[in-house]
């Protein structure tokens, strides 16, 4: 009888504490849904305040006037150039560097080399360096030590060092993907190992190499202060014609906007926001619509 | 016959060409690495020369533009640290978990949501946080706490930690995927809620990652520029009260460069020297991050 | 009977493992020389010494000598390039690259200089023909191969090292992974082929290797430890272990 009570006793005290367990976690379980929750509504406050500061201030004029000391008239021409002109140099200086590396370190260097593994540190510890450090290195090199000036070029080889890691780490991931298989097909064919590495690794690994360039790339166009440090200027009321001319970008302009105590200007910084949010976004879904059709090529 | 066996050697001085061209091509990045160390050290040797170091790590005034002189790093120091911190009570908490969440709670469909906001968040430039910090969050904190200045400490911080919170979520999320399942069916088995699971099992198994993780935002948060620079104030005051305009090392970099700094001044090599500081603490940061994975690198 | 592949002395190694141990084996012209054995007994790693693939392997080591014609393939100066050209070879498991049918067959081709376009299309007939795949391929030529079923996949890289115009053709297991009725489209097509290329074939199959082929070598534990006419070797081994094995005592 006595030790029946005691069994009873027990399973009610395991009842009790499986009901407390229960609640632990469904009240664990709310909190972790309004912690992800709280990420989508920043994302939204974000949204909406940009577009509702803004929104109206967006008109061809804005996108087609160079900037001015009167809000109404100021625009994003320059800027917009400017960003055009460094992004393209970037992106081709990027590319073929970011996956040549890759290529050699996949394809040609030994795995286990002592070169190998300092080469894999080495870009990683890259990728930990703030952007404004990059910065400072194309102050001291492409702008003073080559003589670039503070200039488009300058710029663009700045930008080109701060995302080939990402850029290199991306492609290497997309040329681990390509199965074994085909490769050794190709060798057996009597081919060489650059032929290889045209034929059938490229454009294998091709969309994940382009996703990866791409959202890069998105990066360096989103980055001001490392071209601040290179000494692009926050006012530029002229088209820059060439890699040599001195230049300002998206990211400079809305900074140079935000800075003013005028909260006119600030409408205005927020409407050069969306402009370079489109931007981005355009960038991005050309990511996507590419990985996609050479997905469905390949499959 | 003897033609062929020329275009043969052709192609293959071509195969050598190409090879050692990629080789050149993955030098750069070492020679990155050297270009950035060495022209950081290099203008910072010639600063220290016209600098006292005791002065620059010791003394509290930063004033390298007006006279008298001062080049005391430890206003901009602390004000760096404010914002690490700052972002961290934020990133970190919400970070780890939206990653638990995702990882051991979330259905599939939510995942689907979920990710991509956390890719769009962490793809926003910091240009656009550093105008949501100045023109949405500095406001309300004004409405909060009337005393705020405009440009504040606490301000940035929660810019910066939202900026950061992506980049904690992914990695301790990706660490917490890597946990085999085998490992949580058995805990399950053993009648564990997931609560219990997710936080006896599954955190404590990975623990090694998601420090390296905390440590790699904390770094990136160090080296945050343009939010500090346009919502943290350009005021390199020693103080610990978030609602105060501050500086950091890097707000500091961006300011005296928007003006037209020339070489050999000692406005130029003042920037070289804050920004070797924080190359060096950004790079230790980083080997410790490597170190916590690698020392305690967890092996299912 | 003409010698084409003279195999002397041969050993090979992953790291210290020895994986061969002294092989000698001679292959005749126009004639399937089959390889047998157990898992592990060194007999892929075997053929994929006779067109060096396993140069692409870190670690491995070899020694002897392997004479193509007379000439001993092993040396340095040997161009692995032109090697494979002379000795294709086709995988366990199809594996053609993700590109159209056409665009499979003359990848070898085109990267050796041939870019007439009549040339090229003379090529892939002819190089499809003889894989036995051109008259269920001839109408969807420029669409993906990887859409063709796992024994067409398979003709089709066939097809492939016959567009190289070779002189040896090494297979590793090549209906392994192939249900019976495309395994046995397979072997009807090597009696055709045999009449131009010489093949050397490894297969777990003895069956296989007794239908096709017209010598066979038994390998175990990285030795070849016997090696003759096929009729011989099944009906009247020499070795205890080679008897144990084709009649179905282990493997």
């Amino acid at each position: 009888m006595e030790i029946n009570t005691q069994t009873n006793m027990h399973t009610i005290k395991r009842k009790n504490n499986i009901n407390s367990r229960k609640l632990k976690n469904k009240v664990f379980h709310g909190f972790l849904i309004l912690a992800t929750t709280m990420s989508i509504i920043v994302l939204a406050l974000l949204l909406y305040q940009i577009f509702s500061t803004g929104f109206k201030y967006l008109s061809f004029d804005f996108l087609n006037n160079m900037p001015s000391r009167f809000p109404h008239k100021a625009g994003i021409k320059s800027a917009l150039v400017g960003s055009i002109w460094v992004i393209s140099l970037t992106a081709l200086f990027s590319f073929p560097l970011g996956v040549g590396t890759a290529i050699y370190l996949e394809k040609y260097s030994n795995s286990k080399s002592w070169l190998n593994k300092l080469l894999q540190i080495n870009i990683a510890n890259l990728a930990g360096v703030p952007s404004i450090v990059y910065g400072m290195l194309g102050l001291a090199v492409f702008v003073r030590f080559f003589n670039f000036e503070r200039s488009i070029l300058s710029g663009a080889l700045t930008l080109t060092l701060l995302i080939l890691p990402v850029i290199i780490v991306a492609a290497q991931e997309a040329i681990k993907s390509v199965p074994d298989s085909l490769i050794q097909g190709s060798f057996a064919l009597g081919v060489t190992k650059w032929q290889t590495i045209t034929g059938v690794v490229l454009p294998y690994a091709l969309p994940g190499i382009l996703t990866g360039t791409i959202l890069a790339i998105s990066r360096a166009m989103g980055e001001a202060a490392p071209l601040i440090m290179v000494g692009a200027a926050g006012y530029i009321a002229f088209m820059p014609s060439g890699p040599m001319d001195s230049f300002t970008v998206l990211p400079i302009q809305i900074f140079n906007w935000t800075s003013r105590p005028q909260a006119e200007f600030q409408n205005i910084a927020a409407a050069g926001i969306i402009v370079l949010m489109a931007l981005l976004l355009t960038a991005n879904a050309t990511a996507i619509i590419l990985r996609n059709k050479y997905q469905n090529r390949t499959d | 016959m003897k033609s062929q066996g020329k275009a043969k050697r052709k192609v293959h001085l071509g195969e050598f060409f190409i090879e050692k061209a990629l080789q050149l091509f993955a030098a750069i990045s070492i020679l990155t690495t050297i270009a950035i160390i060495f022209t950081l050290f290099q203008e910072t040797f010639i600063f220290f020369q016209e600098v006292s170091i005791i002065e620059f790590f010791t003394s509290k005034m930063w004033t390298p533009t007006l006279h008298p002189r001062n080049f005391g790093i430890l206003p901009l120091l602390v004000g760096t640290m404010m914002i690490a911190l700052g972002s961290s009570i934020i990133a970190l908490p919400l970070g780890l978990f939206t990653a638990i969440y995702l990882s051991e709670y979330a259905h599939k469909k939510v995942r689907s949501v979920v990710k991509p906001v956390l890719e769009i968040l962490a793809g926003i430039p910091s240009i656009v946080y550093g105008f949501f910090a100045l023109t949405f969050i500095t406001p309300i904190l004004q409405k909060i706490l009337p005393q705020t200045q405009v440009f504040n400490a606490a301000s940035a911080s929660i810019a910066v930690g939202i900026m950061i919170t992506p980049m904690v979520a992914s990695l301790s999320e990706d660490a917490m995927m890597a946990v085999p399942d085998s490992i949580r069916q058995g805990a399950y088995a053993l009648g564990s809620t997931k609560f219990e699971v997710a936080m006896k099992v599954i955190v404590p198994a990975c623990l090694s990652s998601i420090a390296s993780a905390f440590v790699l935002a904390i770094s990136r948060a160090v080296g945050e520029t343009m939010i500090v620079a346009i919502a943290a104030g350009a005021s390199p005051t020693l103080t610990f009260n978030p609602l105060k305009s501050i500086q950091t090392m890097t707000g500091f970099m961006v300011n005296i460069s928007l003006g037209d700094i020339q070489h050999g001044t000692i406005e130029y090599k003042t920037v070289f020297a804050v920004g070797a500081l924080l190359f060096v603490i950004t790079f230790m940061m980083n080997i410790v991050a490597k170190l916590i994975v690698n020392k305690y690198r967890e092996e299912y | 009977m003409d010698l084409k592949i003279k195999v002397e002395s041969l050993n090979f190694y992953y790291g210290a493992f020895q994986a061969l141990e002294d092989i000698h084996m001679n292959v005749h012209e126009n004639k399937i020389t089959a390889l047998i054995g157990p898992s592990g007994c060194g007999k892929s790693t075997f053929i994929r010494t006779l067109n060096r693939m396993n140069d692409m392997i870190e670690g491995t080591r070899v020694e002897g000598s392997i004479l193509l014609d007379g000439e001993n393939i092993l040396k340095n100066e040997t161009d692995v390039v032109d090697l494979r050209k002379r000795v294709g070879m086709v995988f366990q498991k199809p594996n053609p690259f993700p590109k159209t049918i056409y665009e499979n067959v003359i990848y070898g081709p085109k990267r050796h200089g041939i870019k007439n376009k009549s040339q090229l299309d003379e090529l892939v007939e002819k190089s499809l023909t003889g894989a036995a795949l051109w008259n269920e391929v001839k109408d969807k030529l420029h669409q993906s191969a990887l859409a063709l079923s796992g024994g067409q996949q398979q003709r089709l890289c066939i097809a492939r090292c016959l567009a190289m115009e070779p002189e040896v053709l090494l297979m590793d297991e090549p209906t392994s992974a192939l249900d019976p009725i495309a395994t046995q489209k397979i072997e009807e097509l090597f009696e055709a082929l045999k009449k131009k290329y010489t093949i050397v074939i490894v297969t777990h199959s003895m069956q296989q290797a007794g239908r096709i082929s017209d010598f066979t070598g038994f390998f175990l534990n990285g030795e070849l430890l016997e090696y003759g006419e096929t009729d011989v070797l099944f009906t009247k081994p020499r070795d205890k272990r080679t008897e144990d094995y084709i009649t179905g005592r282990f493997g």
